[in-house]
This record gives C-alpha cells, structure tokens and sequence, in this order.
C-alpha cells in the first residue's frame, strides 16, 4: 500500500520529518519498507491573467496574447490556441522551463513577433487529457497569478510511504484507515469528511439481485446508475495521487473508481450500462465449467463453488470480488455507468482467488473483509469525484448483511495480565477511543467494547489487548525476565547422544556438512536407489529437485564430488538429517515405521559417513562406526555379515564389502565400501567407504546405567591362540564363539593378527586372538589356563576352526 | 520343423550354453555370422519369386529379432554374474577389522593410531547447539518435530484454516501423499509448539531448533531449506515484558552484553499481540552501518503472546495460562556471527569453508 503523505493530510494533520512518521507508522505494525520524498512538479509553469489576445500580423494559426505575471506588466506570448479570453487565468511556461517531454522553454522569434514562454494544454503539462492537444488549460479563477501553477491544483511536493500491511488489517488497505491509526498513535485528530448526497430522481434506479444460493458469500450489493459521465472531469490531483500510489490514471470513471478504493477501501466496479445485457446485475454462483474472459484478457474456468456478477440475461460479467469481465468495460463512449459496490464472504473470494491464482486490489481486500457499511460512502465519494457533470440515481441495496457483532468485554486486569503493564482503566479507554472503538464501563475494571465496523480483525478481548498495546507502544511494556520453570532441565538422552555423535565422528577426521534435502530420480538411481520409494513434491522449485531424499549418499556424494572438482584430497563427510520414504513401498520399511508421526510418510534420522580417497574405503568406514560403537557404548549393537537386501539401499554398498549393523537381531544400517558403479558416477577415486544408519535404533542400543566393577589386584595372563578357519566364517562368529567359551576369567579379547596364503590353502586364513584372563579373587593357575585353552578350543572346533599349533 | 525354426533352435541352445564372454561370443559368430544357417538363407532369398520373398524375408527378419533378443540378455546376465564374481573375489570380512579394533585404546592396545585432526561441525550446528545451551541454562528443554507435517499442525491448529489470507505469507511445499495439500513440508518450527502442547500440560518452557521448507527462489539471504529456532512458553502470568525480557536475555548471551531486543507490532494468526523484533546491530553496535541499512537494528524473527485460538484447538485453558512464542532465523544468527555475506555458501559443504569454523 503506497500512502502519500497529502492525502493522509486530508485526514489527520500529520507533521514531521518523513523519516519519523515512517518510524511511527513501522511502530504501529505498519512497516514502511520505503520512503519516497517527491519534488513539486511542474517547476518553472506560472498562473498567468490574459490581458488581451492580438491577431498576429503575419500568421493567422498563431495569435499574440499579452499576459500578466501578477506584476501588472504585459508580457508577449505567440500561442497556437485560440480558447482563451482575457481575464482567464492560463499556465504560462517561463523561459527556462523543461517541460515534461523534455523541451526546454526559451525567447524566440515567431514570424517576427517575441514570444517569451509558452502557453500550456492540459497534456503538454501531462495533467490529463482535458481540453485536448489545441486547448490551453485555463485554470479556476481563485489562482493567483505568478504563482506555481502546482500550488494552485494541489500538486506541491508530496512524500510516499511504501506501507507492508499485514493480513489482518483490511482497513489499512486505504489512504483513510493508514491516517486513522497515525492519528491514533500521534495523538491528532483525525476526521472523515461525509460527501454530500444528490440525488436525482430523473435517473433511473439500478436493477440489482442475489440469486437463490448467493445470500450467504454476498452480504451486501448495491448498484447505483450515473449518467452523464462523459462529462465528467477528474481534478489533476486525483490523477497525481493515482499515480504515486502506484495506479495508472486512465480514464475519469476508471481512475474515481480506483481513488475511491484507495482512499477508503471499498473495491467497487464500474459498468458500462449501454453494453450491461438486461440492464441489470445479477449476483449468482457459477455454473460447472462455466467460462469467463476477464479483464486481464484470460479466459477463467468457474466452478459452482465461485460467485460471479451477471448482468441481466444471466451472462457472467465478472468474477465476484476479484475481477470484472471484458464485456461491460469502460469505455471513451460510455454514458452511463452502473456502479456496484459490494461486499463479499472473505473466505469465498480467498479460495475462489486461489483456484484462479488471480491476485487484485480488489481480492487483497475483499480476503480481508472489508466494512459492511462503507458501501453508502463509497458511493457518494465516488459520485462527489465525478463531478456535477454526472447524475447520479437512487441506490439499490440487496443483501441480508452481516449478524451484528455484540460488543466485547475487556477486563482491565486481563490487559495487565498479558502485557505485563499497570494501566488504568481509564489508559485503556484513552488508547482505544482514536481508532473508533468505543469502551463503557462494564462491571469493575472492566469495558464493554463496541468495534468499529471496519475492524473485522477485532472480535475476542485479546484482540484489543493488541490495540491497546499497539498504541502504547511495545517499547512502553516493562521487561522481565521470565519465571524459572519449576524443574530443572537438560537435554533429552537422545539429543545429548547426537552431539556425542557428532563430536566422535569430528574426531575421525570428518567434517559435517548439511546437503539438501530435495533429490532429483536421476540422483537416487545413480546411488542405486529406488525413486519409487520416494516421497514426491508437488510443486518443486524444478525438476531436478521433485523428491523428498531417502538416504543422505546422494547429498554426500554429491558434496564429495564438488570437493574433489576443487581439488580437494582424500576427504570424509558426514551427516545427521531426515530421510522421507512411502511407507507402502518396500517391505523393510514398512515394519518399521518411521521415527515421526505423520501419516503416509515414513520419516527417520539417518546418520550417514562417507569417506573418499587413499585410505577410505570399507576399512576405514568399519573403524569409524567402531568409534561410535564403543565411544557411545553401543552395547547391544555389532556389525555383522549382511545379506543383499538387510536394509533399505543396500544396491549402494559393494556386494562383497559391506557389513550390517545389528541391533539384537534386526539390521538398523549398513557399513562398508560404496558400490564401484555408484563411486563412478560420481567420480569418487578408488574405494570409497560409506556408513548409512537409522539414529534412533542405533542410540537405542546404548548401555543403560553402568554399575562399577572393582579393579582387579591380581595378575593378569595373555593367552594367544592361532585358528585355521575358512573363509566363509567371519572373525566375529569365531570372536564371539571364543568369548563365550572363555567364560568369566576373559576381561579383553581382540585379533591381532590375519595370514592369508602358505602353508594354508585357497579360501583359508589363520586368525590369532589374544585372550586376557585374570580374576578378581586370585592368581591364575596353569591349569585355569589350560581350561579356558581347551573350552576355546572345543568352541573354534564347532564352527570348523582348527588350533594352530606353535 | 523348418529350417528357420531349426536354426533358431541351435542358435538358442548355443547361447544358453555359453558361459563366459568369450563363448558368447562365439555363440554369436555361429549363429549370425557370415557361415550361419541364417546367413545362408538370406542369401538365398535372391533366388525366390517377389511373393515368397517377402513372406520368407520376414519369417528370417523375426528370427534374428529372437536371437538378437536371446543374446543380449544372456550378455546381461553374464555381466551381472561377472560383477557379482569380481565382488565375491574382492570380498572382505569386515568383522576382522572390527575384532583387530578391540584392543586398540584398551589394555590389549598393541600401539597408538597416528593422532588425527579433528573435523569440523557445520556452523549451523555449532550456532544451533549455542543458542540451545543458552535456553538450557534459563530452563528450557529441546523439543523437536517432523520436518514433513500435516495441515493440522503447520496451519489449521495454528489459526490459520483453509483458504486463509495468511497462509499466503508461507510459501509452501506440498507432497503428493494423501489428501491434496494435506501433507507438507513444514514452514516454520511452530508446529512443534502444537505437537507439545498435544503432548503435555503446561508449565512449558521450550525451544525446538529444526529444518524449514519454503518455496523461496534461493538468493544472498533466502534458502528455500533454512533453519529456525521456535521458543514456547506457557505457564500462569506469563506477559509480553517476560517475552522482551527473554529476548533480552538471549540477545545479551548471544550477541553480548549491551545488546537488546527491539518489538514492533506486527500480524502472526497464531499469536495475539504479535510482534517482529529487532536486535541491535551486530556489526555497529546501533550505530548505524550498512548491515542494518543505517538503522542501528536488524530484523531476526517474529514473535508474540500465544492466541487463545491456538490454545483452544490443543485443550489449553486460555484463561489459565498465557504463553509466548517465537520464531528466528538460526542460519541468519551463523551469519550475523561470522558476518557470512551469501547465506548459499552453507549449503555448498566445500571444505575450505566447513573448516573455517
């Protein structure tokens, strides 16, 4: 909303720099997002009194005019007009002066004669169109000559705030309801003058109507006919204010019709009453696929959920609240103008507005809600603007209007109570009373608010709270710190273990990075991921960004593959975020729902590591997550053998190299090294290591509490033990079968060393454990040793592992 | 059988035979190549009527479509059992790697790994886990929600039910699941403030960090995935000059002592009084400069008093309790403090920046 600053001036008597009633306005909610200070135009054009008008003796299309600057000397001036008199008052253009087209005004000769200026039409001052090309402007006679030809049509210097009003405040869509709340807040007065009403019984009344169905989204319509409005002649102001605040003027009816919304809200639509089909408007609802051409030039397609204007055959002529057709539009040959000034269900014009994505000046309001009794005033307003010229006829009123709006109880100490203030009743009447709502005594410390009707926004005690607060202003509320809560408070454990997360995975060596959530098909497929898991967008910014990520490797390699394009080296990133599947897709999902609660997606935390360059690879993403494993105390979960389709994305991971992490018996991720086709798509060199998990499940296998063991005084024996074991029994079901077998002497166990090749045969190696006995109560003996030898044994020997000896 | 159906006979039992690239390829040799059944046949069509040549020209075009067909998908299933092959040959046991890694930094550690510098958290996280410390400290608790969210929580319990005005001011994701426009990316943090009040009674002192969705064009300042930080209290006699004072507070933690927190009335439908506010400029201190546009502030969120509306559609007794509430920008906090002039350069996880924080 653009307000200059003299129009609001013909409201309340606003004085002041720009930039302080900008910062008032912004404090009252109504953010000015630019202030434009405008110069006076027309530097340089003088009122001038013709004195006598002279043929010119050697032209006879151009005559001599003797004008007066107000000094009582004559001044010669050749002038191409012939509609002046003397007496009249005429702009004059001095020497000097740069006229809007550009041409700058100097003393010449014409066929003989001095002409010291130029005398000026209506357009070559870019005033309208008044008087045409050949007329000069000849101006009201209470102008005194030698003054600025702007001073006298109003036109001095203005400023523009360039308002942002929010969705609640439809009346601050007008230069009026902008003037009111200033007032309010500065403490002026602030006046809307009643325009006079002239009726004229000659004119014919206006046939409007609801039809059976439209009552309920259409609770007021009025039409009025005009005639006579060809002669309508717009001051040059209103086409000036039109222009600041951003609208075209564009023909006398048009540009009224348009002054009277801005200046008080009320959208209105004016018809040409000669081309209106029966004379009349009908508002209906809309017939199923009926179509209308509106203004903008588009054909709509309506449904019988949208409301239009129809004239009196029943043909659509505009969009209710949104927009006129092109039938019935203003014209240069119109005479006769039906004007409709209604009011309409906000909601309906909302969703009618949505489904034809058609924004107007005249939605932006009517969404709002607009003042059901401003119709009265508009109409006057917009008869006053056009004129004496127009006749203006007897309005019709249909409509059942709005239920009245009972008053609204305000507790003075309820005000306090929000606000954290101390006023007194008779503060909160005080601040109340300038925007129009009228507070009487209710009870104690307590008012019965009556809302003005053009405050829709207002209808619940809290909503006058924020009047009240508005014009006391929020920096006028007392701050304190807030109560402490009674409990104390700390992270959740699952929050404290994500940061652990995160400072664990720092400590390898990688860095975290934040990739995007949106992924193209083309992206999962390259990851070797299904895209018919993924959730899709309705409306995506593109293409390439249509489906919500079900794993975090496309952002991750992605990231990874802009790096190494800048010549980074080996490098490891990873991520904590929100993946996106469809529940119904895919089988391991299904069974277990996601971590969040909306239905139809299955949304999770993942955790995801990748590593690319010398030194990643399979080995590397198993050592991190083992830092994880063991820096979390993730007892309950352990990396096992996986089989092809464990998890979800498997495809990603190298067949032969992957491991799945098991929390009991259920598989909550995988580990291991990216697919050779996935690393090649995305120019990942050599073996790239990647760690993909569900964070939930996976912080979920923590240890609970731990209770403390006493340290062990005695000594402790290494026991080192060699087994020849296949290939197709993995160190951990032989790590796991020789812990178990060791029994409560075993405090550590680990591998410490891998031989492939001689003596041993193709599709064997020898993996040798080193067991640390010791006891809490004595020193072991020989043949403590020799048991757990022998038990370690016997256990290795049932899954086909033979002892070393040596 | 003819001598078609023959030769397509034989050329399919030589390439169901074949077992490696090699014999498939010879299988193709025999059965197209220049000394193949069909091959023959085909040349002899030159000897038959325009009639019978059409009729048998066709009959051998559909054959070699057949084997054409056969061939490459045996070379597929070739390809994919080689692949499978490299990968059982380039097999690892990872579990190794995880038993050789129970001694280390225990008491069978055999030696000390090469220390390594540790990597960075993003700033976004390092700022998110800053600001969240600084609520834990004045007795708030984390929450958290869905970044996917339905209509209920993102708009109607906020206030804000179909078709309504202010909806417009988000510009939202949908996804094409359930009901049109029922399921969508969350705009904001404040369904979190419904999902806790749903939860639990008040008193509630909260602040949920999370990702937003909003279908902005990115630019300097704007991502269409950004981060905020939602602030929720609700308990008996909670006032607007508890929320500025909160503000305050943050804002003195945050940005250090001597900043404040400037309110302006503003419209949110989920909040009643609601307010923008404004933090004394990090870079001139309220000065003046060319990061607050010469006004000494700079805009950082919305806030307000929560709506009885919103407290009506979780179950909360408006006239009970009162509440605040608050959004705010955690990405814009990360580059007020590292004066980050393109916001895009978060996203872009180019290591020489990660590591600058």
């Amino acid at each position: 909303m653009r307000a200059p600053l003299s129009w609001l001036r013909e409201f309340t008597p606003v004085e002041g720099k720009p930039e302080e009633i900008a910062r008032a306005l912004s404090f009252l909610g109504l953010v000015v997002e630019g202030t434009e200070v405008i110069g006076a135009p027309l530097p340089g054009v003088v009122v001038a009194r013709v004195l006598e008008t002279r043929a010119h003796p050697a032209a006879d299309r151009i005559q001599l005019v003797d004008v007066d600057l107000g000094d009582g000397e004559a001044l010669q001036i050749c002038c191409g007009a012939f509609n002046m008199k003397p007496g009249d008052l005429v702009p004059l253009a001095t020497l000097g002066t740069v006229m809007p087209n550009g041409m700058e005004i100097a003393r010449r000769k014409m066929r003989g004669e001095w002409s010291n200026g130029m005398l000026c039409s209506a357009p070559e001052l870019e005033l309208g169109e008044e008087g045409g090309e050949k007329g000069i402007y000849v101006l009201p006679t209470s102008a005194q000559p030698g003054s600025p030809v702007a001073d006298v049509l109003g036109l001095g210097p203005d400023v523009v705030f360039d308002i942002e009003v929010g969705p609640n405040r439809s009346d601050c869509f007008s230069v009026a309801g902008v003037a009111r709340d200033l007032a309010a807040a500065l403490g002026l007065p602030f006046s809307l003058p009643e325009p006079p009403r002239s009726v004229d019984p000659l004119v014919a009344r206006a046939e409007v109507s609801l039809a059976p169905g439209a009552e309920a989204l259409c609770p007021r319509f009025t039409g009025t006919v005009l005639e006579g409005v060809q002669a309508a002649a717009v001051p040059a102001l209103v086409r000036r204010r039109l222009s600041l605040a951003g609208m075209r003027p564009i023909s006398p009816v048009v540009d009224v019709s348009n002054y009277v919304m801005l200046e008080l809200g009320q959208p209105n639509h004016p018809y040409d009453l000669a081309l209106l089909g029966g004379g009349g408007l009908v508002v209906r609802r809309a017939r199923d696929g009926e179509e209308l051409v509106t203004l903008d030039g588009v054909a709509r397609r309506l449904s019988e959920r949208d409301l239009v204007i129809a004239d009196g055959t029943g043909a659509a002529v505009g969009v209710a609240g949104i927009m006129g057709g092109t039938s019935c539009e203003i014209s240069a040959s119109t005479t006769t103008v039906l004007l409709e000034v209604a009011n309409f269900d906000p909601l309906a014009v909302a969703a009618t507005g949505q489904r034809l994505g058609l924004h107007t000046e005249a939605r932006t309001r009517f969404e709002r809600g607009v003042d059901i009794e401003l119709a009265d005033r508009a109409v006057d307003r917009f008869a006053q603007l056009l004129g004496p010229g127009a006749r203006r006829g007897v309005t019709t009123d249909v409509g059942r209007g709005l239920p009245a709006r009972p008053p609204v109880r305000l507790r003075v100490g309820r005000v306090n109570q929000l606000l954290g203030t101390e006023l007194s009743a008779e503060a909160c009447r005080r601040l109340l009373g300038p925007l129009g709502f009228v507070a009487r005594p209710d009870g104690p410390d307590a008012f019965s608010v009556t809302v003005p009707s053009w405050r829709p926004d207002c209808s619940r005690e809290v909503d006058l709270v924020e009047e009240v607060a508005r014009v006391h202003g929020y920096e006028n509320i007392p701050r304190r710190m807030p109560p402490r809560p009674a409990r104390a408070t700390s992270l959740s454990p699952h929050q404290r273990a994500r940061r652990r997360v995160r400072e664990l995975l720092a400590g390898t060596g990688a860095h975290e990075a934040w990739t995007a959530t949106f992924v193209s098909a083309d992206e999962l497929a390259a990851c070797a991921l299904d895209p018919g898991e993924a959730l899709e967008l309705e409306n995506p910014l593109d293409q390439s960004q249509g489906l919500l990520r079900t794993s975090l490797l496309p952002g991750l390699a992605r990231a990874a593959r802009f790096n190494r394009e800048r010549q980074a080296g080996a490098m490891a990133l990873f991520e904590l975020g929100s993946v996106f599947r469809r529940p119904e897709v895919g089988g391991t999902a299904r069974e277990a729902s996601g971590d969040r609660p909306v239905e139809g997606v299955d949304e999770r935390e993942q955790l995801g590591v990748l590593a690319v360059g010398d030194g990643a690879g399979a080995t590397w993403a198993v050592q991190a997550f083992e830092v994880l494993r063991r820096g979390l105390a993730l007892s309950q979960a352990r990396l096992a053998p996986a089989g092809p389709s464990t998890w979800p994305g498997a495809a990603a991971f190298h067949p032969g190299r992957v491991a799945a992490v098991m929390v009991g018996e259920r598989a909550v991720g995988l580990v291991g090294e990216v697919a050779p086709d996935v690393a090649e798509r995305y120019d990942l060199p050599g073996r790239a290591g990647l760690v993909l998990a569900d964070l939930v499940p996976l912080l979920r296998a923590a240890d609970g509490r731990r209770e403390a063991a006493p340290v062990s005084r005695y000594p402790a024996t290494d026991l080192d033990l060699a087994f020849e074991v296949g290939e197709e029994v993995s160190a951990d079901e032989l790590g796991r079968a020789l812990s178990t077998a060791a029994g409560g002497l075993l405090t550590d166990v680990a591998l410490f060393d891998v031989w492939r090749g001689a003596p041993l045969g193709p599709g064997r190696r020898s993996l040798a454990f080193r067991l640390r006995l010791r006891s809490a109560e004595r020193t072991l003996t020989e043949a403590d040793v020799a048991e757990v030898r022998e038990a370690a044994q016997r256990a290795a020997h049932a899954l086909g592992a033979a002892l070393r000896q040596g | 059988m003819n001598a078609i159906e023959q030769a397509v006979e034989r050329g399919r039992a030589l390439i169901g035979a074949a077992t490696t690239p090699a014999e498939l390829q010879a299988a193709h040799s025999e059965a197209f190549g220049r000394r193949s059944a069909l091959a023959a046949m085909t040349a002899a069509l030159r000897d038959l009527g325009p009639e019978e040549r059409r009729e048998r020209g066709r009959e051998l075009q559909e054959a070699r479509a057949e084997l054409t067909d056969l061939y490459t998908a045996r070379a597929a299933e070739l390809e994919q059992a080689a692949a499978l092959d490299r990968a059982r040959a380039e097999r690892l046991d990872l579990t190794e790697q995880v038993w050789s890694m129970a001694g280390a930094g225990g008491p069978l550690a055999r030696s000390l790994g090469a220390p390594v510098p540790a990597g960075h958290l993003h700033l976004v996280t390092q700022v998110r886990q800053e600001v969240e410390d600084i609520f834990i400290a004045m007795g708030f608790e984390v929450a958290e929600g869905p970044e996917v969210e339905d209509d209920w929580h993102n708009f109607e319990a906020l206030n804000m039910p179909l078709h309504h005005p202010a909806r417009g001011m988000f510009d939202t994701f949908y996804l094409r699941a359930g009901e049109p426009e029922s399921v969508l990316l969350r705009t904001h943090t404040s369904p979190v403030q419904v999902r806790l009040m749903e939860s639990r009674r008040p008193p509630i002192y909260a602040v949920a960090p999370g990702r937003c969705f909003r279908r902005d064009t990115p630019d300097a300042t704007h991502l269409p995935v950004f981060h905020q930080l939602e602030a929720l209290v609700v308990d008996e006699g909670i006032s607007m000059s508890h929320l500025a004072g909160a503000l305050d507070a943050f804002t003195d933690a945050f940005f250090g002592p001597g900043r404040r927190a400037r309110l302006r009335p503003s419209f949110f439908p989920f909040t009643e009084p609601s307010a923008e506010f404004d933090v004394t400029c990090w870079v001139c201190g309220g000065a003046g400069c060319r990061t607050c546009a010469g006004s000494g502030w700079v805009e950082l969120g919305g806030c307000g008093m929560v709506d009885p509306a919103v407290f009506s559609a979780v179950g909360v007794d408006p006239e009970r309790y009162t509440g605040f509430a608050w959004g705010l920008g955690i990405d814009r906090l990360a580059a007020a403090r590292t004066n980050l002039g393109d916001i895009r350069d978060l996203l872009d996880n180019d290591v020489r920046f990660l590591t600058q924080f």
